[in-house]
């Protein structure tokens, strides 16, 4: 097989995932996310017209009922709106509302959702959503190092910190909304990355054993090019089936697909990329993954 | 003989197959629209006469309906419809002919046909977000609680000193009563008192210049005790309202340690169902009339409960007291071993039932319960149209009318009842009056049904274009190893939607989401065996060789790939709430059948098309090509 020199890029490739990184945390640094209600509290309304509407009108109603600082935008179609009502409303503010609208308008207003969550139920969901991802990579790491070696778990923990950190800079930039799908979707990015990550440090560590006399740099040349194919096709049936997801999955769980879609792209470079070159870097090689030599028993496993 | 499975596995691959067909069969029957009859108390039955009315009134209203049933041995019955937009309709014309005695749910009945049922087989529940309905989160107010029980322990104590003549400055202090005595003496009996009364409480002396103080502290096992017990209540009373509006499958749960989860299904009309809910029911005390009492001094009431109906008592119209004094009450049992009720009264309380009760030992006492009921009327609006109008009114049962042994005071016991049950079904009620700590309505998420069903309608869509895209792409790229890869994959479907049916986990958006997901995700196993049977044959193996090697050298990948991702999903189960846990549990089910199917399930095809005979070459797509170096090697 034609060994392609993957590593030969990586101080190219380090460069990329340093500004990428750069640009993620001065993005959450200074925009932060753009959190969805489950985290900030307040109410939220989805309401559908009869007809197409204009927002304008909706917001003037709003605003003359005394509903200030309500947030009123389409929701994929020109009939749909969603209306965000900050946490000074309380849970019946939303019925209430409805009812307003529905006087108002002169087409049929069908309620869709409504969404309250209080203060302190938003500030438990963040707390709990960043533990769960630190448990994660913490035993993530945990395991990789019980079945590989340290060096490779520094190396799987750093490529899905990469990835998370990419996923919700993207986030940020784009100022798209951060619920609670959203987390999922990151959490499930995690366990695709590291999916990804372990199938090449499983070829690394048997080529170390296979090819002997082989400088590392060139066993995970050969480990990449050989786990190449089936990284290109997995992540493209994968991607597959999130590109069907975003376009016909409808608008609730857009989100959870658009950060799944950018989570399998990074995660499929950062398998190649962010968890080789760190390997390389520590100084991996055929000693780290040497198979333990028993004691205490000769060949013929006769005893003298 | 290589690449042959047994005959015994070759059966087990199949009996797993088979077996998920069979419990994912059920998912293919669509539930028909439906009406649930039940009645407004928990005793009232459904005969077939009510069904038969209820029917009929169908029929005249033009609304196709059909199977009706009793169901639970007569506790409700039920009437399927032809279509759902007419599931409204009927509900009303049903509230109408029936009267305010029935509650009319609306309903999906299953039409899982009887050789699915007869093995256990159910189709996915369905999550709000795709059934539509209404998600409550209520939380108990602890702070509140406190701040409530520690006026009780106040007011408690400083009547325990009066009582016991001890003069003293008892006030709050944060979460600890100070009290402040003239000589170590005082403070040495106030400290019996205090024990005596609240034993739970922790007592601490400080000694100062001509002060001798005692400081009594709520610790923290009786804050998580009072809250518990606000939890608790809530909970039971709850699930006795939520029958009310009218719902066929609610779940009433316990969440962390202070809160409620309220799920109702079905349910549009938020405002109605937060005001059944947080609605409070009342007790008052009177006295039993005597025989020769005027007519204007009393008031005949009926008993509560299934034993006594018919039985009625005749009251005093005086009231001793109202529930709101009543502080606690539990059940348990007296010296002889017998069933009895504890009761505790505030301060105003005990002694408003000590008057009472002084001078009319002997005499019986009766319990009345207060709970606010709905009357429907019929009426024409100035269009026309038919409205109902709700009416309001009290119904006041008696729950018991004990004989008073002696003066009571603010703590005293009701003796002599049947059971235990009986108590603690006593107690119960007496506490519902009694508003432990304030419940607030913390999260509240409402789906229209309309959302629900387009929520499964694009899940759906996505799912089968998912797969069909998936289907394309691995037949094109592995040809008939691909063939069998899709065949593995739709099984992975099958036994993934026969998991979550067995094991009755419900099926929420971002459960789709995983299901997607997977379809995605599960390919991997194979596209690791394919590409390792493809370097083996670029190797020049043998292609039998190939197989063999391609398979047994990927499943250690496999496993170790699949066990941390495994990690991460029950991570998201353990620490994820509602439609996240429906993500996580259809995302490690997945993982765990796509192993199967991925790793036997295809073996076994593979083996079938190719295994025990000779093969010259593998339809399995462009091998890589070698390095001319490594081939001369």
């Amino acid at each position: 097989m034609k060994v392609i020199p993957f590593m030969a890029w990586r101080r190219f490739a380090a460069g990329f995932s340093l500004l990428a990184m750069l640009v993620a945390g001065g993005a959450l640094a200074t925009r932060s996310l753009n959190w969805g209600l489950d985290f900030t509290g307040g109410t939220l309304v989805e309401v559908a017209y009869g007809d197409s509407v204009n927002l304008q009108e909706i917001r003037e109603t709003l605003e003359d009922s005394g509903y200030e600082g309500a947030l009123v935008v389409a929701f994929g179609t020109d009939r749909d709106v969603l209306i965000r009502l900050p946490l000074s409303y309380s849970d019946e503010q939303g019925v209430a509302m409805v009812e307003i609208l529905r006087e108002a308008a002169s087409v049929p207003v069908e309620l869709r959702r409504i969404e309250f969550v209080g203060p302190a139920v938003g500030a438990e969901l963040r707390e709990q959503g960043g533990l769960a991802m630190l448990l994660a990579l913490g035993l993530v790491m945990l395991y990789v190092g019980f079945r590989f070696q340290a060096k490779f778990a520094v190396g799987a923990v750093l490529a899905l910190a990469h990835d998370v950190l990419f996923v919700l800079g993207y986030f940020s930039l784009l100022g798209l909304e951060f619920d609670l799908t959203v987390l999922a979707a990151i959490l499930a990015v995690i366990g695709y990355s590291l999916n990804d990550t372990i199938v090449v440090a499983d070829r690394i560590r048997e080529n170390f054993r296979k090819l002997r006399r082989t400088p590392p740099m060139e066993v995970i040349d050969v480990s990449l090019t050989e786990t190449f194919g089936r990284t290109l096709v997995t992540s493209l049936t994968t991607l597959l089936v999130l590109l069907a997801l975003a376009l016909f999955g409808g608008e609730m769980i857009h989100g959870f697909a658009l950060a799944l879609l950018a989570g399998v792209a990074i995660g499929t470079y950062s398998s190649i990329y962010v968890s080789a070159t760190v390997l390389l870097a520590m100084g991996v090689s055929k000693e780290d993954v040497a198979i333990p030599v028993r004691e205490g028993g000769n060949e013929d496993g006769s005893q003298v | 003989m290589l690449n042959r499975y047994s005959l015994w596995k070759n059966l087990m691959i199949l009996g797993v197959v088979l077996f998920g067909f069979y419990y994912a069969a059920p998912n293919l029957y669509a539930p028909d629209p439906a009406l649930q009859i039940g009645g407004a108390s928990g005793s009232q039955t459904i005969d077939s006469e009510t069904l038969l009315r209820a029917t009929e009134a169908l029929s005249d209203a033009g609304i196709n309906h059909f199977g009706e049933e009793l169901q639970d041995g007569g506790k409700s019955g039920l009437i399927r419809l032809g279509a759902r937009d007419d599931q409204l309709r009927a509900q009303s014309v049903l509230a109408r002919a029936l009267g305010d005695n029935y509650i009319i749910a609306l309903n999906l009945a299953p039409t899982t046909p009887d050789w699915l049922v007869s093995g256990g087989a159910q189709p996915m529940k369905l999550g709000l977000d795709l059934s539509g309905g209404v998600h409550f989160k209520l939380e108990v107010d602890v702070a509140a609680a406190t701040e409530r029980r520690l006026e009780m322990y106040e007011a408690g104590i400083k009547r325990g000193l009066r009582e016991e003549r001890l003069r003293g400055l008892v006030r709050l202090q944060g979460r600890r009563i100070g009290m402040s005595f003239r000589d170590e003496a005082t403070r040495e009996a106030a400290r019996s008192v205090t024990f005596d009364l609240y034993p739970e409480l922790r007592l601490d002396r400080v000694d100062g210049d001509e002060s001798w103080e005692l400081f009594a502290e709520v610790t923290d096992a009786t804050i998580k005790e009072v809250v518990d017990y606000a939890v608790d209540q809530n909970l039971t009373t709850i699930r006795n309202r939520v029958n009310e509006l009218g719902v066929s499958e609610p779940l009433v749960q316990k969440q962390g340690s202070n809160r409620i989860v309220v799920e109702l299904p079905g349910i549009q009309d938020t405002a109605e169902a937060k005001r059944i809910l947080g609605k409070v029911a009342n007790l008052e005390f009177r006295l039993v009339a005597e025989t020769n009492a005027a007519v204007t001094e009393r008031q005949r009431f009926e008993y509560r409960g299934e034993g006594r109906s018919g039985m009625t008592e005749w009251l005093e119209r005086e009231i001793i007291i109202t529930g709101e004094r009543v502080s606690n009450a539990a059940a348990g049992f007296d010296q002889n071993g017998q069933p009895n009720v504890s009761i505790t009264l505030d301060g105003e309380g005990g002694m408003l039932m000590s008057r009472a009760t002084r001078n009319n030992i002997k005499r019986r006492m009766g319990v009345l319960f207060i709970e606010r009921k709905y009357r429907t009327r019929y009426e024409e609006d100035e269009s026309g149209a038919e409205v109902a109008i709700k009416i309001p009114f009290d119904e006041k049962k008696v729950l018991t009318a004990p004989v008073i042994q002696s003066a009571l005071g603010a703590a005293f016991q009701i003796t002599g009842l049947d059971s235990p049950a009986e108590a603690s079904e006593l107690a119960l009620m007496l506490r519902a009056g009694a508003l432990a700590a304030p419940i607030t309505f913390v999260e509240e998420r409402t789906v229209g049904p309309s959302l629900g069903a387009e929520n499964i309608a694009l899940g759906v869509k996505s799912v089968q274009i998912g797969l069909a895209l998936v289907v394309i792409f691995m037949i094109l790229y592995y040809r008939v190893f691909g063939v069998a890869a899709v065949i593995a994959l739709t099984t992975n479907l099958i036994l993934l939607v026969a998991c979550m049916s067995l094991l009755g986990a419900t099926l929420t958006l971002p459960g789709i989401a995983g299901i997607v997901l997977t379809v995605g995700m599960a390919v991997d196993a194979n596209v690791l065996i394919f590409a390792r049977i493809r370097e083996e044959l670029a190797r020049r193996m043998s292609p039998q060789m190939a197989i063999n090697a391609g398979f047994e050298r990927a499943v250690a990948t496999i496993l170790d790939a699949n066990i941390t991702t495994l990690i991460v999903a029950v991570i998201l189960y353990a620490v994820g709430t509602g439609p996240i846990k429906g993500f996580a549990v259809t995302l490690s089910l997945g993982i765990i059948t796509s192993m199967f199917t991925a790793i036997l399930g295809t073996r076994a095809l593979v083996n079938l098309i190719y295994g025990g005979r000779r093969v010259d070459s593998l339809s399995i797509g462009p091998l890589p090509k070698r390095d001319p170096e490594e081939a001369a090697a």
